[in-house]
């Protein structure tokens, strides 16, 4: 970590303006963790909330101290269509994700070490797909899901959130890739070692680190889809955010503490995919345009 | 096959064994150009439909005197401009606040002390949470008019009973959204002021300048890209946000908070309008692409100054 850059006068100025520096910088520390506890507050409230009866839930002023319940847990877990929705979820984000890494990972391949004229410009429009409205193609998208029998089916999310997956997954392998010592390769390729040998007894070890970098960004945007998901699903094989959703009334027997407890559980793997990646988060929303 | 594959590449230059190996992204292109291509053809086509989902033989093409009947009477409607009016207004807003509050996340977490990454991780969970998620939580737990979070804080200033989103629909989704969307701002520009050199700071400081004009002089200057970069990505993908408003308005009251996305949504799911629907998702496609061009424009432009600095 390099020196903080604030102190770096007070060393030659008296010890009084030194120590007013030293009470702003805690000043400062104390407000900047406040604002973050505020930011954060409404999960921890969605959180807290979840493990309240549902009395208690509804209280007027709120209450902060409570004896906790787990009966909303194992309402809204299991007295409910929950884990069918989650899994929906889990099947529809790993197939995805496995099947833009198919397709990508030799798309990267190629485009790393046998880069063509048209490779710059192929990559930008990759990422220009990534960011067209899919609300302008939600209508044809319907109509071709309808005739190829693909409406509310596992498979139909699976192709599109792979389609949006795929120019995430070359543009981060391809960086990965990039990183790797031209020498190893060409090692390799001096002891015989053919493609696939090349690819995965020498490229695909060292990429790990990527793979699992790019997937979990992959699993944080293909999890909480909602536009797709919601038009092209209705029951059979809609995901937890259309299970969400639902919530917006009042739904059967689930309530504020019971909905909170859902929501908290549907919310909670990709927080932690979220914070696991936290240094590959601003590569992967920008596209690798900062890295 | 892989084997002479190998026979070959001992003896050949990198180029030539690259004649074959650069193929290797035919796969991957070809099902991104099918997946992406093939429904932009067919909304244009659609779009010269008069479609009805609710009338099957009506999947004709409009006659040639009549080709742009659904452009026209989208354009001759006055929803039309209520919600571009709409989508405009809360990407604006948004965009404003979330840079605001981003950058000012950024200043403060561009500093070491005890409890960083902690605020670090708190700051950028709201990023994360399921858009619908924080939507019902929004509607039902947080601002719920008798037992609210919103409700004990205005309680506290003597109101009762006021519903914020009933009240103040647009300012709410924009609320909403803007909470989850300071953290994205706040992580790229704190990539930015991260790779602002402590050394170009100290000379700054050498030479006399004080807190604001070293703002404005040194730090505003190097944020420039990904301040651009940042606001123009929220830009992009806020034109497309349906799950909040889907949850916390459904686009209303009336069209109050409907934005493109909701109005396409809305021809299409309710009126059930194949042919208009289209014609209005196009008119997205082009709001987007508009956009997206200057961005790809400013990452181009910044990949050159790179590589002359």
């Amino acid at each position: 970590m390099s020196m903080p850059v604030s102190n770096l006068p007070a060393r030659t100025a008296p010890v009084r303006s030194m120590r007013r520096q030293k009470v702003w910088g805690h000043l400062l520390s104390a407000v900047t963790l406040l604002l973050a506890f505020i930011m954060f507050f409404p999960i921890l409230w969605m959180a807290i909330t979840s493990f309240k009866t549902e009395q208690m839930a509804i209280q007027f002023p709120p209450r902060i101290f409570f004896t906790p319940t787990l009966e909303n847990w194992r309402t809204a877990l299991v007295g409910s269509p929950f884990l069918e929705f989650m899994w929906n979820t889990v099947i529809i984000t790993f197939f995805s994700i496995v099947l833009a890494l198919l397709l990508g990972l030799p798309t990267a391949y190629a485009m790393a070490f046998y880069p063509t004229k048209r490779t710059d410009s192929t990559l930008l429009w990759m990422m220009g797909t990534r960011m067209l409205p899919p609300a302008g193609v939600i209508v044809p998208l319907y109509v071709i899901f309808l005739q190829l029998k693909l409406l509310d089916t596992h498979l139909g999310l699976i192709l599109l959130y792979a389609a949006a997956s795929f120019p995430l997954v070359v543009w981060m392998l391809r960086s990965f890739m990039l990183e790797v010592p031209y020498e190893i390769i060409e090692a390799a390729r001096l002891d015989g070692a053919n493609l696939w040998q090349e690819f995965s007894k020498v490229i695909l070890p060292l990429l790990i680190p990527g793979l699992a970098a790019t997937s979990l960004l992959a699993i944080i945007f293909t999890w909480n889809e909602f536009f797709l998901a919601v038009n092209l699903t209705s029951r059979d094989a809609s995901p937890l955010s259309v299970y969400v959703s639902t919530f917006k009334a009042a739904q059967g027997n689930l309530f504020i503490a019971k909905m909170c407890a859902a929501a908290t559980a549907a919310v909670i793997p990709v927080l932690i995919a979220g914070w696991l990646s936290q240094r590959q988060l601003v590569t992967g929303l920008t596209m690798g345009a900062i890295k | 096959m892989a084997a002479s594959a190998a026979q070959v590449q001992k003896t050949t230059p990198r180029k030539e064994r690259g004649q074959y190996r650069k193929f290797l992204s035919a796969p991957g292109i070809l099902f991104l150009v099918i997946l992406t291509q093939v429904p932009f053809v067919a909304a244009i086509y659609y779009s010269f439909t008069n479609w009805n989902l609710l009338r099957p033989d009506s999947r004709g093409l409009l006659p040639t005197d009549d080709l742009f009947r659904n452009f026209g009477r989208i354009l001759t409607n006055q929803d039309f401009y209520t919600v571009l009016l709409n989508t405009v207004i809360l990407t604006v807003s948004i965009v404003v606040i979330t840079f605001l509050l981003g950058l000012g996340f950024a200043l403060l977490l561009n500093r070491p002390f005890p409890g960083r990454s902690l605020a670090r991780t708190l700051l950028i969970s709201p990023f994360l949470v399921m858009p619908v998620a924080a939507a019902v939580l929004w509607k039902n737990v947080l601002l719920d008019p008798s037992f609210g979070i919103s409700a004990y804080i205005l309680s506290l200033f003597g109101v009762k009973n006021l519903y914020l989103i009933e009240e103040f629909p647009m300012a709410s989704v924009i609320a909403v959204v803007s909470w989850q969307w300071i953290p994205f701002v706040m992580l790229i520009l704190l990539a930015g002021l991260q790779s602002l050199p402590d050394s170009t700071i100290e000379a700054a400081r050498i030479d006399g300048a004080s807190g604001f004009s070293m703002f404005t002089s040194i730090i505003l200057p190097h944020l420039r890209r990904f301040i651009e970069i940042a606001l123009l990505l929220e830009t992009i993908f806020i034109l497309n946000e349906f799950g909040i408003i889907f949850v916390l308005t459904t686009g209303g009251p009336g069209i109050q908070t409907t934005n493109l996305p909701y109005q396409i949504f809305l021809e299409a799911f309710s009126r059930q309008n194949v042919g208009r629907a289209s014609a209005y998702g196009l008119f997205a496609i082009v709001l987007a692409n508009i956009l997206v061009t200057i961005f790809l424009r400013v990452i181009r432009n910044q990949n050159r100054s790179e590589v002359a600095a």
